[in-house]
C-alpha cells in the first residue's frame, strides 16, 4: 500500500518526535497479559530516553520490569488508575521521587479531553489493525492471537494524543472494519510477535467465586437490589469485579425471570455473566468500556447490541452524555469501608498499594443506587473500619454496604433502609459492623507510614482527594 | 517439661503454622502477613497460651497468614500437646 504507515517500533518512536520529559500513554485492556508497556519502555530505555511520564489507564503485576526503568531514570512520573504486585510494593516503599497520580477511569477520560492530562505519544496495543491504523480489540483473521474486545480506555488517547502509534500482532488487509481506533488518528503502525496473552485478560481482579461466604454476600446483594425500589422493568445495572458482585448477577437473573423484569442495559466491564443475560433477552444492550473475558470480547465482535464506549462516554463527570448518568444500580467491591461510608479500593490495610480505582467513584456517584459488597473480615484484616486508609469513593456517593453480618444503609437514604427492613433484611448501623470487626480482631497497631507522599488520589472532577504516604519496614 | 520438635497448623490463608522445639525461656519468631498491625497481639496470644499450659522454655516459629486469636490459641495448644506428649484436653 503506497501510503502505508507500517514501520518498526524504533522508527515509530523516532518519527513521533518524542523527547525526554514528555508523556507517553498506554491502555490496560490486556490486563495481566499485557506485553505492550514492557516492550515499548524497554525500547525507549535502549534508545536512551529519560525522564518520561508514563500515563497508563492502569498497571498490574505484569509491569514489574518498570522498576528497573524507574531506577534508571527512564520513567520518572506515573499516572494510572491502579498498581499491583512488586511495582506497587516498591512504589509504596518510596521508589519514585515524584508521587504517582491516581485517577478513576472517568476522571482520566475527562482529564485527557480537557487537556489537563496531555499525551505526547500514545502506544496503543490492538488485536487487529490494517496498514493505515484502523484498529480493533476484536479478531479479524485466523491468525488472531490476542483478543481483548473493547478498546474503550484507549479511545481518549487515540483521539487526543499528539501522536498515535498502533501496535498489533495481527496485521489484516485494509480496511479493518468495524474499527475502534480510526486510521485518521494514527501516525504509525507497528507489528510485533504478541501484544498480549488473551488467556490472562480475565486474570487480576476478576474471580468467579465458589467461596460460600461470597455466595452468601451475593445472595444478600441480590435481595438488596430486588427490594431497593430500583428493580423495575427497564432498569440498568453495572457490576464490579469482586467475586460476590459477579455472583450476584446469577441471583438477580432468577428474580428477573420470575417477575418478568428486563433490564435496558448493562454497563462497564462486561463479563460472560452479562453476555448470557443479554443473549437470553433479559438485558437489551451491553455498553462495554472493557471486556473482562473472552466471551465478552467475542460478543462485542459479533453482536450489534453490544457496543463499545470510550472512557469519556462511559464515566466522565464533565460530559452529561456519559453512560453513568443513566445508570440505576451499581454493585461494587471494597478493600475498606468506614463509618462515614467512605470506600478505599486502592491501598491495602498494610498501607501498601494493591488495587485500582477503576470506575468505582464514577459509578458510585452518578448511579441512582450504589451497593458495596464486602466481607466484614478478610483473615485478620477488617473491611469495615472506623476510618479508611485511603479515600477513593466519598461516603456521599455510597448508599448501601452489604456484609455477612448485616446490611448498612447510608443515613442519607432512609427510604432505602425502610424498604429493606420491610423486606425482612437485617439492616444494621455501620458503626455496629466496625465494632463487631474490632471485637473479633482486636485493636490494630498504627501503620508505619513515613513522611513522603508516594501517591496522589485525584477525584473525578480533577481535585486532590487524598495522599498516600510511603511505608517504612 | 521436656519439649520435642512438633508442628501444628497450615499455611492456608486465615491459619497459622506453629513449629515448636526446645529453647531457653520463650523465644518466639513470628512471620506474619499482618505483622505491622497485629504482630504484637499475636506474640502476646502465643505467650499467654504457652504460659497457661505451664510451658516456660520453648522455641516457637510462627508463620501466620492472618489467623484470628482463637485459631492461634488452638494451633499453639495442639503444637504444645504434641511437643510435650501431655494431653491437655482430657
Amino acid at each position: 500500500m503506497r501510503n502505508s504507515k507500517l514501520v518498526t517500533l524504533e522508527e515509530a518512536i523516532r518519527r513521533s518526535g518524542l523527547k525526554d520529559g514528555m508523556t507517553i500513554s498506554f491502555h490496560h485492556h490486556f490486563r495481566g497479559g499485557d506485553k505492550v508497556v514492557n516492550l515499548v519502555v524497554a525500547k525507549l530505555a535502549e534508545m536512551g530516553f529519560k525522564n518520561l511520564h508514563l500515563a497508563a489507564s492502569s498497571l498490574s503485576d505484569v509491569h514489574a520490569p518498570l522498576i528497573e526503568h524507574i531506577r534508571n531514570g527512564v520513567i520518572t512520573k506515573i499516572s494510572t488508575s491502579g498498581l499491583r504486585g512488586e511495582l506497587a510494593n516498591e512504589i509504596s516503599h518510596g521508589l519514585m521521587a515524584e508521587p504517582v497520580v491516581f485517577r478513576s477511569h472517568g476522571g482520566r477520560g475527562s482529564a485527557i479531553a480537557s487537556g489537563e492530562l496531555h499525551i505526547d505519544v500514545a502506544f496503543l496495543g490492538a488485536s487487529s489493525a490494517d496498514e493505515l491504523g484502523n484498529a480493533s480489540g476484536c479478531p479479524r483473521s485466523e491468525n488472531a492471537k490476542s483478543i481483548c474486545g473493547s478498546l474503550g480506555y484507549a479511545l481518549p488517547d487515540a483521539q487526543y494524543a499528539d501522536h498515535v502509534v498502533v501496535i498489533t500482532d495481527d496485521l489484516v488487509a485494509y480496511p479493518n472494519v468495524p474499527k475502534s481506533i480510526s486510521a485518521c488518528d494514527v501516525e504509525s503502525v507497528v507489528v510485533v510477535d504478541s501484544v498480549g496473552d488473551s488467556s490472562k485478560i480475565s486474570s487480576g481482579a476478576i474471580r468467579d467465586s465458589k467461596n460460600p461466604r461470597d455466595i452468601l454476600l451475593a445472595q444478600q446483594a441480590a435481595k438488596v437490589i430486588i427490594n431497593s425500589g430500583y428493580f423495575k422493568d427497564g432498569f440498568s445495572i453495572q457490576t464490579g469485579t469482586g467475586g460476590a458482585s459477579l455472583a450476584a448477577v446469577k441471583y438477580i437473573r432468577e428474580s428477573m425471570i420470575e417477575k418478568g423484569i428486563k433490564a435496558s442495559f448493562a454497563l462497564g466491564g462486561i463479563t460472560a455473566h452479562m453476555v448470557k443475560l443479554h443473549q437470553e433477552g433479559l438485558i437489551g444492550r451491553l455498553v462495554d468500556v472493557q471486556s473482562f473475558d473472552k466471551v465478552a470480547a467475542e460478543s462485542l465482535a459479533s453482536d450489534q447490541m453490544h457496543q463499545e464506549v470510550s472512557a469519556v462516554e462511559y464515566a466522565s463527570a464533565e460530559h452529561l452524555g456519559s453512560a453513568v448518568h443513566a445508570l440505576d444500580i451499581v454493585i461494587l467491591s471494597a478493600l475498606e469501608v468506614d463509618e462515614e461510608f467512605n470506600v478505599n479500593v486502592l491501598v491495602g490495610s498494610d498501607g501498601i498499594i494493591r488495587g485500582a480505582i477503576g470506575g468505582h467513584p464514577d459509578t458510585a456517584e452518578d448511579s441512582a443506587l450504589s451497593i458495596i459488597v464486602c466481607p466484614l473480615l478478610r483473615g485478620r484484616i477488617p473491611c469495615v473500619v472506623p476510618k479508611v486508609t485511603t479515600l477513593i469513593t466519598p461516603g456521599s456517593s455510597v448508599d448501601v454496604v452489604v456484609t455477612e453480618y448485616g446490611i448498612a444503609v447510608n443515613p442519607r437514604r432512609p427510604e432505602i433502609a425502610d424498604r429493606l427492613k420491610e423486606a425482612g433484611l437485617k439492616v444494621v448501623d455501620i458503626k455496629a459492623l466496625a465494632d463487631k470487626a474490632r471485637s473479633i480482631i482486636g485493636e490494630p497497631d498504627a501503620l508505619p507510614f513515613g513522611d513522603r507522599v508516594v501517591g496522589i488520589v485525584m477525584d473525578r472532577h480533577g481535585k486532590v482527594l487524598d495522599r498516600i504516604r510511603n511505608i517504612v519496614d | 517439661m521436656e519439649i520435642k520438635n512438633a508442628v501444628a497448623g497450615t499455611l492456608e490463608s486465615g491459619d497459622i503454622m506453629i513449629q515448636m522445639g526446645p529453647g531457653e525461656g520463650l523465644q518466639i519468631e513470628l512471620q506474619s502477613s499482618v505483622a505491622a498491625q497485629f504482630g504484637r497481639q499475636i506474640k502476646a496470644v502465643i505467650t499467654e497460651t504457652l504460659e497457661g499450659l505451664g510451658i516456660e522454655n520453648a522455641y516457637v516459629k510462627a508463620t501466620d497468614k492472618g489467623a484470628l486469636d482463637c485459631t492461634i490459641r488452638a494451633r499453639v495448644t495442639a503444637a504444645a500437646v504434641r511437643a510435650t506428649g501431655k494431653d491437655v484436653w482430657k
